[in-house]
């Protein structure tokens, strides 16, 4: 699995566009924030420290789905099929790579904003940091699942808003999810971002560390959940 | 029907014989259907040891499927397919046996050595096959290329290199020369049959009947059917035609 992780990272340093869009563009959208509630700081710090780790989610959900898609559709995947590599090293391979960049990322981006827009995190940085990689491997896993659904890349892009939008309107970031709508609050709750959301919330107020460590439990839950998804759908035979 | 298969057995066991040593691949009515339709339809044939054997037949005839068979990729209906031994599909043939797909399956962001590294670690080999497979398929100079600028016929060079890189005793190779100019035709069938003088078995398909020249035996397939399964001379001598070709058309139009 290393072979793949190592390939993967790879793969990447060779797209310098693709690296400087994953690195550059979160703390910009950070500034960007921090300046479009210049008069309400107190939003800024609700929601800003909360992003540093739902960036990571969203990247490497479309990432995924494109390289995968791409494994898929050039016919490295079926050649992969037949060496000796297990589905579990392979999924394993892009998780390790994909956690390496999500801890870059997130530690670019709360340098950032922790450096120099001032942001107020009560609790420590590193927290924050884990459970972003932690929402980066779930972006990784749910990617590589429903990557399985698209045949184009077209289609996996439109996989963003049909399956990241709904989970960051729904997720708490914008509204609380105690004054949603009874019906929205049973759906938010079934969907893996809230509790990403849930746990970065509480590690950056400070508090309720069983909080952090509860949410932190069911977002890798849902990871593995989604891996051995995903995993089903990397068929060594197929029609 | 059990009797019926003893008999194609032994058929095979005097067919292997003949071809000196075990087969390489025994096929025993193998029937693929994709989408409801019948891609193959009861193929039985064998693939002797070291040898270079033809899989030729218009596009659609179903060669593809036939090989991603045997490299154990394809969902079959029924039959048996058996490979240096073994069930096609069988973890430990992945060592064993490599496969290039029609279109070059190689990372195209990547250079030509990180792509052979990386397959060359996922089957425990060291660096120094690289650089052999990259001679072995004249690629020298290119290793640090990205395979993404290459030209048609270097890609596909670049997904034969992956595949020889493993030393494997069974190459099964999907149109490795479509697109390719005359001399690195040449130079690529010379390439395999370096590769058969050393012991390997190639399956190599193709749709241009004037390759089928350079295989020790040939397989016709038509619509998913065998129509011939013997040596390029005695398919000369059995349709009467001295043009391959002319012989491909004889068989279609007798059957």
């Amino acid at each position: 699995m290393t072979a793949t992780a190592v390939r993967v990272l790879q793969q990447l340093r060779r797209d310098p566009r693709t690296l400087a869009l994953l690195l550059l563009v979160p703390p910009l959208l950070i500034t960007l924030f921090r300046y479009l509630f210049d008069a309400q700081p107190q939003v800024f710090d609700r929601v800003g420290g909360p992003m540093v780790g739902i960036f990571p989610f969203t990247t490497m959900f479309i990432v995924t789905s494109i390289a995968m898609l791409r494994e898929r559709t050039t016919g490295t995947l079926e050649r992969l099929m037949t060496l000796p590599i297990t589905k579990l090293d392979l999924l394993l391979g892009y998780g390790i790579a994909f956690a390496a960049m999500a801890a870059l990322q997130a530690s670019i981006t709360s340098a950032v904003a922790l450096g120099l827009l001032g942001l107020d995190v009560k609790g420590p940085v590193w927290v924050v940091v884990v459970l972003a990689v932690l929402n980066a491997v779930l972006g990784m896993a749910i990617g590589l699942f429903t990557s399985a659904f698209a045949r184009t890349e077209f289609q996996a892009v439109q996989f963003v808003p049909a399956v990241v939008f709904p989970q960051i309107l729904l997720c708490g970031l914008i509204v609380p999810r105690e004054h949603m709508l009874t019906v929205l609050r049973w759906i938010s709750a079934v969907l893996p971002l809230t509790w990403a959301y849930d746990g970065l919330a509480h590690a950056v107020a400070g508090g309720n560390g069983g909080r952090v460590v509860r949410d932190a439990c069911i977002v890798i839950a849902v990871t593995m959940l989604a891996l051995a998804l995903g995993a089903t759908t990397l068929r060594r035979r197929t029609g | 029907m059990l009797q019926a298969t003893a008999k194609i057995t032994d058929a095979f066991l005097d067919h292997a014989a003949y071809l000196g040593g075990m087969p390489a691949v025994v096929v025993e009515d193998l029937r693929v259907v994709r989408g409801g339709n019948v891609v193959l339809t009861g193929l039985s044939f064998a693939v002797g040891s070291g040898s270079v054997t033809g899989l030729l037949g218009p596009s659609g005839s179903g060669k593809s499927t036939l090989m991603r068979a045997l490299v154990g990729v394809q969902i079959v209906a029924g039959g048996r397919v058996e490979v240096l031994g073994l069930p096609a599909g069988a973890a430990a043939l992945r060592r064993r046996v490599a496969y290039t797909t029609q279109a070059p399956s190689v990372y195209g962001d990547l250079t030509l050595r990180e792509n052979l590294r990386y397959f060359a670690r996922l089957l425990g080999r060291g660096r120094d096959g690289v650089e052999r497979a990259i001679a072995m398929v004249g690629l020298d100079g290119l290793g640090d290329r990205q395979v993404r600028t290459f030209s048609g016929g270097q890609l596909s060079r670049a997904s034969l290199a992956s595949a020889v890189l493993g030393e494997p005793e069974l190459l099964v190779l999907d149109e490795p020369t479509v697109g390719l100019d005359p001399v690195l035709r040449r130079d690529l069938w010379a390439t395999f049959r370096d590769l058969a003088s050393a012991g390997i078995t190639l399956l190599v398909s193709s749709h241009v009947m004037d390759e089928a020249d350079r295989c020790d035996r040939l397989l016709l397939l038509r619509e998913g059917h065998l129509l011939a399964d013997e040596t390029p001379g005695s398919l000369r001598a059995r349709t009467r035609c001295d043009r391959l070709d002319d012989a491909f058309l004889a068989l279609v139009e007798a059957a």
